[in-house]
C-alpha cells in the first residue's frame, strides 16, 4: 500500500470527475454516487488508523516523489500523530455530511457534488502534505469550492459572505507565501540546498531575529485568520451563517482546523524563536478570544450564530494549548480540534435538521421542543454538554488537558481560560432551556417531526465517538504523543541552538 | 577586368518562423482573389495551419539549435533559444486568435481575407521583435505589429467605438514611436551604433555615462512603457480593447505585450546592463504604479472588456517584478508568465466573444447573471480563466505569480513581492465578481446565447489545457523559459 494517501487525497477528485459525467436529471444517482464515493474514501483510509505505528514519531505512509526538480518541489506526502487524526476526522465527517444535505440542498446537486468532493480532496491535502509548494497549493485551491459552496447554496447574504470569506483568508495566505518564499531561498543560501521539503526546512535552525520574526508574523497571521483568532474572527460569523448546513459542518469541523494545524505544523518547529517569544502574545488573543467568543455567544439571538461564535471561543483553547508549548497542552489542542470538529459538527448538524423543519433558526421562536420531539432533544442535550465540556464526554477530556499545560505555563491565561468554560455552560445550556423546556410556545412547533432513520445515521457515529473519546481518550491520544513530545524537543532545542549563537556572537 | 558581382551569402535560416507566416499571409491573399468569394471559412483555416507550421518549425529548430544561436543580415537578426521561446508565445497567441475569429467575424457580418492576412501580418511583426539584434530591427517589427493592428482594431467599421479605438490607438502609438526613434538616435549619437551587442561593449566601456545615451534609454523606456501600456502610459488601452473586435482585444493583450517584452527584456540584458543607471530602481515604481493603478480601476468597471483591459495592465506590473528582480530566474519568469497570461488571457477574451445577447456581444457583467444554469461549460472554462488570472493553484496564473514573486524574494526586493501580493487580493475581487454573476444569481431579461462555433472550442480547447498544464506541470517549460534567458545574462 505505498500510494494509500494518494489514493485517500484523490479518491474524492476521481468520484467529483464521475459525477461530472452523470446527466443532469439523474439526481438520485448523483447523490449516491457521492455518498458512496465518501464512504469508499473512509474506507480506504482507515488502514491509516489500524496500520498506524503510535509509538513512532515519524512520518508515516510517506510518498516522495521529485514534481518541479529546478526548484526542489516534490511531492511528498506522509502523516504523523499530529496530521494522522484530521485526515480521518475529515474522511469520516464528509459521509455524514453528504448524508445530511440529502433533502436540503434543493438545488443543482450536481454542482454541489462535485464541489464537496473537490473540498474534500483539497482539506485532505493540506493535512497529508509534507512540501510546502504542495501545501501552499491544496490550501489555496480549497477556498475555490468552500467559495461556490457559500455563494450558491447559502442564505440570503450568501454572496457578501463568501467573498468576505475568500478575500479575508487570501490576503493572509498570500502573505504566507511571501514567507514561504523568503525561507526557500534562506535556507538555499545557507545550505546551499535549496528545497520546499518540510522536514528538511524543519532541520535547518533560522537564526533569530528580525527576518524569523517577520517569517513568524506572515505564517501566523494566514492560520489565524483561518483558526479566526481575535480579532481576524468577523469572517467567521458571516460564513458559518449564511452557508448551508453542510458547508458550516465543515467549516467548523475540518476548515478551521488548518488554521491550528498550521500552527502546530508549520510556525512552531519552522520559526521556534518567534514562537516562543511570541507565545504570551498568543495566550492574550486566545484568552480574549475564549472570553470574548462567549460573551458574544451569550446574546445572540440566533442558534446558528451563536454556535459560529463558540467556534472562537472553544477554537482559543485550542491556540492556547498548542503554545504551552507542553505534552498536556499539545495533546489537549490536538483531541480538542477532534473534539471541536465532532461537537460543533453535530450542533450545526442539529440546528440544520430543526431549520429545515422550520425554516427559523430563532432561540425566540421555539420553546418545549421536549414535548414534541423527544428524540431530537436528547441528542441535542448530550451535544450540547459535550460542547460545554461535561466530565465523561469527549469535550471535558481536551479542555482539561489544555488547561493542566495552560496552568504551568501561565497561570492568569489558565485562570481566566477557564471561566470561558464556564460561560459556556451559560450560553449553551440557556439556549437548550429556552429551546427545549418549557411549554410549546409556538403553534408551528407543534406539528414538528422527530429525528427521521436518515438523520440518526447521521447523528449516531458522531454520538459513539463523541461518548469514546470521553470516556477512554487514550486510543487517540497516544498515537499522537511520540509526535508531540518530538515536536516539543525539537522546538526547545532549536531555539537553545538559536539562543547559543546569539550568545556566542 | 570586370569585378564578379558578388551576391553575400545569405542565410535565411534565422528567418525561417517568419518566412513560413509570410508565405501564408502572401498565399491568403492571393486566395482571397480566387472563389469562393462569398465564404472566407477556408482562408482562416489556412491561416491557422501557416501558424501551426510556425510552431512546428519553432519547436524543432529549439531542438536542433540547442543552446546555441543563429545569426543573419550582419547581426540584425538573431535566432537564439530567447526569440525561439516568444515564437512559441507569439505563435499560441495568433493560433487561438485566428481559431476565435473565424466563426466570430462571419457572425458580425465583417468577414473578409484581409483579416487573417492583417493577424499574420501582425504575428510576423512580433516575432521579428522578438529576434531582432538591432534597435532598427526592433522598430521595424514594432512598426509592422502595429501598423497590422491599427486596421484590425478599427476592423468593426460601422462601429463608432472602433473609430474611435482606431483612432487613439493609432494617434498614441505613433507618438510612441516617436519617442521610440528619437530614442534610437540619441543611443546612435552616444555609441555609434544601433547594434545592440556593439552599443552594450559600448555601454561598457564607459559610455554609459554620457547624458545623451541616458536620456536616449529613457525615450526607448517610454517607447516600450506605450507598447507594454503600463502606467503612465496605459490610456489608450481601454478604449483600444473596447472598441476592437474582440479576438483583436486578445491579441492586443497576449501577443504584442509579449513582442514588446521580448524586444524590452532583450535592450535591457544586452545593451543597458553595465550602464550607471538605477533603471531597476525606475522599474520598481513603474511595476508597483502599473499595478495598483490596473487593479484598482478595474474594480470600478462594468464592461468586461475594460476590465480585462485594466486587468491586463495590472498583470504588466506583476511581469515587470520579473524584470525588477532581474536573473536567470526573473527573466526567465517573466518569459514563463508571458506563456501563461497568453493562455489565460486568449481564453477569457475567447469565451467572451462566444457569448451574445440581444443581438450584441455580451460584455456587460449584466449579461452573465445564471450563466451557469444555462451554459455550464462556458461557464466553468471562464471561471478556470479567472482563477488563472487571480492566481488559484493548480492553474497557469498560480505559478506565474509564484516564479515571479519568488525571483523577487531571491534578489531581495521582499517588500515589491508583498506589494503584488497585496495588489493579487484586490484583484480577486473583481475577478470573483464574475464568478459571483455566473453562478449565484438568477438570469434577467433576454437570455444570453452561446454562438455554435467549432473552431472557438477548438481554441478554448488549446488555452484550457495550457493553463491546466503549466499549472500542474510547469517544470519543462520554466526550465526552457530559463534556458532561454541565460545566454543573454552572460
Amino acid at each position: 500500500m505505498g500510494y494509500l494517501l494518494t489514493l485517500v487525497t484523490f479518491l474524492p477528485a476521481a468520484g467529483a470527475l464521475l459525477v461530472l459525467l452523470l446527466p443532469r436529471r439523474q439526481e438520485p444517482a448523483t447523490k449516491r454516487l457521492a455518498l458512496g464515493t465518501t464512504l469508499v474514501t473512509f474506507a480506504v483510509s482507515l488502514p491509516l488508523y489500524f496500520r498506524f505505528d503510535p509509538t513512532s514519531a515519524d512520518y508515516q505512509f510517506v510518498e516522495q516523489k521529485a514534481w518541479i526538480p529546478s526548484l526542489g518541489v516534490g511531492y511528498h506526502l506522509g502523516v504523523d500523530g499530529i496530521s494522522v487524526l484530521l485526515v480521518l476526522l475529515t474522511t469520516f465527517l464528509m459521509p455524514l455530511v453528504i448524508l445530511s444535505s440529502w433533502t436540503s440542498v434543493e438545488s443543482r446537486w450536481k454542482e454541489f457534488a462535485i464541489t464537496m468532493l473537490l473540498l474534500e480532496a483539497g482539506m485532505i491535502g493540506v493535512f497529508v502534505s509534507l512540501d510546502l509548494f504542495l501545501f501552499y497549493v491544496f490550501w489555496e485551491a480549497m477556498l475555490i469550492p468552500m467559495y461556490l459552496i457559500i455563494g450558491i447554496w447559502g442564505g440570503h447574504n450568501r454572496v457578501y459572505a463568501a467573498v468576505k470569506f475568500v478575500l479575508y483568508t487570501l490576503a493572509g495566505s498570500l502573505l504566507m507565501l511571501v514567507a514561504i518564499l523568503a525561507l526557500y531561498f534562506q535556507h538555499g543560501a545557507a545550505t546551499g540546498v535549496y528545497t520546499f521539503d518540510l522536514p528538511v526546512l524543519a532541520r535547518y535552525v533560522l537564526p533569530g531575529g528580525r527576518a524569523q520574526d517577520l517569517m513568524f508574523f506572515a505564517f501566523a497571521l494566514a492560520f489565524a485568520i483561518k483558526v479566526p483568532m481575535f480579532p481576524f474572527h468577523t469572517w467567521l460569523p458571516d460564513a458559518h451563517v449564511e452557508a448551508p448546513t453542510a458547508g458550516s459542518v465543515i467549516l467548523a469541523g475540518v476548515l478551521l482546523k488548518m488554521g491550528t494545524y498550521g500552527f502546530l505544523r508549520f510556525c512552531l518547529p519552522l520559526f521556534p524563536d518567534a514562537s516562543l517569544t511570541y507565545a504570551p502574545w498568543m495566550f492574550v488573543l486566545s484568552v480574549i478570544g475564549i472570553l470574548y467568543g462567549a460573551w458574544v455567544c451569550t446574546v445572540q439571538p440566533d442558534i446558528k450564530k451563536l454556535v459560529a461564535y463558540s467556534s472562537v471561543s472553544h477554537l482559543g483553547f485550542v491556540v492556547l494549548g498548542l503554545f504551552t508549548l507542553t505534552p498536556q497542552g499539545l495533546v489537549g489542542g490536538l483531541i480538542q480540534m477532534v473534539n471541536h470538529g465532532l461537537s460543533t459538527g453535530a450542533l450545526f448538524l442539529m440546528v440544520g435538521m430543526i431549520y429545515e423543519r422550520r425554516h427559523t433558526r430563532l432561540i425566540a421562536d421555539f420553546g418545549g421542543l421536549w414535548k414534541v420531539v423527544p428524540a431530537f432533544s436528547a441528542v441535542f442535550l448530550i451535544v450540547c454538554l459535550s460542547s460545554v465540556g461535561l466530565p465523561g464526554l469527549n469535550g471535558f477530556v481536551g479542555e482539561f488537558l489544555i488547561l493542566l499545560g495552560a496552568f504551568q505555563v501561565d497561570r492568569l491565561a489558565a485562570v481566566l481560560a477557564t471561566s470561558g468554560i464556564i460561560f459556556a455552560a451559560v450560553y449553551l445550556l440557556w439556549m437548550y432551556q429556552r429551546v427545549c423546556f418549557g411549554e410549546v410556545t409556538h403553534e408551528a412547533n407543534r406539528r414538528l417531526t422527530d429525528l427521521s432513520p436518515r438523520e440518526w445515521a447521521v447523528l449516531l457515529p458522531v454520538l459513539l465517538f463523541i461518548v469514546w473519546i470521553g470516556v477512554y481518550p487514550t486510543t487517540f491520544t497516544a498515537m499522537t504523543e511520540p509526535s508531540v513530545q518530538s515536536l516539543i524537543s525539537q522546538v526547545q532545542s532549536k531555539a537553545r541552538a538559536t539562543t547559543a549563537a546569539l550568545m556566542t556572537r | 577586368m570586370n569585378p564578379a558581382l558578388v551576391l553575400p551569402a545569405v542565410d535565411l535560416r534565422p528567418l525561417l518562423p517568419l518566412l513560413v507566416l509570410a508565405v501564408t499571409a502572401g498565399l491568403v491573399l492571393l486566395l482571397d482573389l480566387v472563389p469562393p468569394r462569398e465564404r472566407k471559412d477556408h482562408l482562416g483555416f489556412v491561416s491557422a495551419l501557416g501558424v501551426v507550421g510556425t510552431l512546428i518549425v519553432t519547436y524543432w529548430m529549439t531542438f536542433s539549435v540547442g543552446g546555441g544561436e543563429l545569426r543573419g543580415f550582419r547581426g540584425m537578426v538573431v535566432l537564439d533559444p530567447y526569440a525561439l521561446f516568444f515564437n512559441i508565445v507569439i505563435g499560441y497567441a495568433t493560433g487561438i486568435v485566428l481559431l476565435l475569429s473565424m466563426d466570430y467575424i462571419r457572425r458580425e457580418r465583417q468577414e473578409a481575407g484581409e483579416f487573417y492576412a492583417l493577424v499574420l501580418f501582425s504575428a510576423l511583426g512580433m516575432m521579428l521583435m522578438a529576434s531582432a539584434g538591432d534597435l532598427i530591427m526592433v522598430f521595424l517589427g514594432l512598426e509592422t505589429m502595429s501598423i497590422a493592428l491599427y486596421v484590425l482594431t478599427g476592423f468593426f467599421r460601422s462601429r463608432i467605438e472602433a473609430g474611435e479605438a482606431s483612432m487613439k490607438y493609432f494617434l498614441i502609438g505613433a507618438f510612441a514611436s516617436g519617442f521610440f526613434l528619437y530614442g534610437i538616435a540619441l543611443i546612435f549619437g552616444a555609441t555609434g551604433s544601433t547594434n545592440l551587442d556593439r552599443i552594450g561593449n559600448a555601454v561598457a566601456a564607459g559610455a554609459g555615462r554620457d547624458p545623451m545615451l541616458v536620456i536616449g534609454f529613457g525615450l526607448l523606456l517610454v517607447g516600450f512603457g506605450f507598447k507594454i501600456s503600463s502606467v503612465p502610459f496605459h490610456m489608450w488601452a481601454p478604449d483600444a480593447y473596447e472598441g476592437a473586435p474582440t479576438s483583436v482585444a486578445a491579441l492586443i493583450a497576449t501577443g504584442s505585450k509579449a513582442a514588446a517584452f521580448a524586444a524590452l527584456l532583450r535592450v535591457l540584458l544586452t545593451a543597458v546592463r553595465g550602464a550607471p543607471l538605477d533603471w531597476p530602481f525606475l522599474v520598481w515604481g513603474l511595476s508597483v504604479l502599473t499595478m495598483t493603478v490596473g487593479n484598482v480601476v478595474a474594480l470600478a468597471q462594468q464592461n468586461l472588456k475594460r476590465m480585462l483591459a485594466y486587468s491586463s495592465i495590472a498583470h504588466v506590473g506583476y511581469m515587470l517584478v520579473g524584470v525588477v528582480a532581474g536573473g536567470s530566474l526573473g527573466s526567465g519568469s517573466v518569459l514563463f508568465y508571458l506563456l501563461a497570461y497568453t493562455f489565460t488571457t486568449a481564453g477569457a477574451f475567447g469565451v467572451l466573444l462566444l457569448l451574445e445577447r440581444d443581438g450584441r456581444e455580451a460584455v456587460q457583467l449584466a449579461d452573465y447573471g445564471g450563466l451557469a444554469a444555462r451554459h455550464p461549460l462556458a461557464a466553468l472554462a471562464l471561471s478556470i480563466f479567472l482563477l488563472s488570472l487571480i492566481g488559484i493553484p493548480p492553474t497557469a496564473g498560480f505559478v506565474g505569480k509564484f516564479y515571479l514573486f519568488a525571483a523577487a524574494v531571491k534578489s531581495g526586493y521582499v517588500w515589491l513581492a508583498v506589494i503584488g501580493v497585496l495588489n493579487s487580493a484586490v484583484a480577486a475581487y473583481y475577478y470573483l465578481r464574475l464568478i459571483v454573476f455566473m453562478y449565484m444569481r438568477e438570469p434577467e431579461g433576454a437570455p444570453t446565447v452561446l454562438a455554435p462555433s467549432l473552431s472557438g472550442a477548438l481554441a478554448l480547447v488549446v488555452a484550457l489545457w495550457g493553463v491546466v498544464q503549466l499549472g500542474v506541470m510547469p517544470g519543462p517549460l520554466f526550465d526552457l523559459a530559463q534556458a532561454a534567458v541565460v545566454p543573454l545574462l552572460r
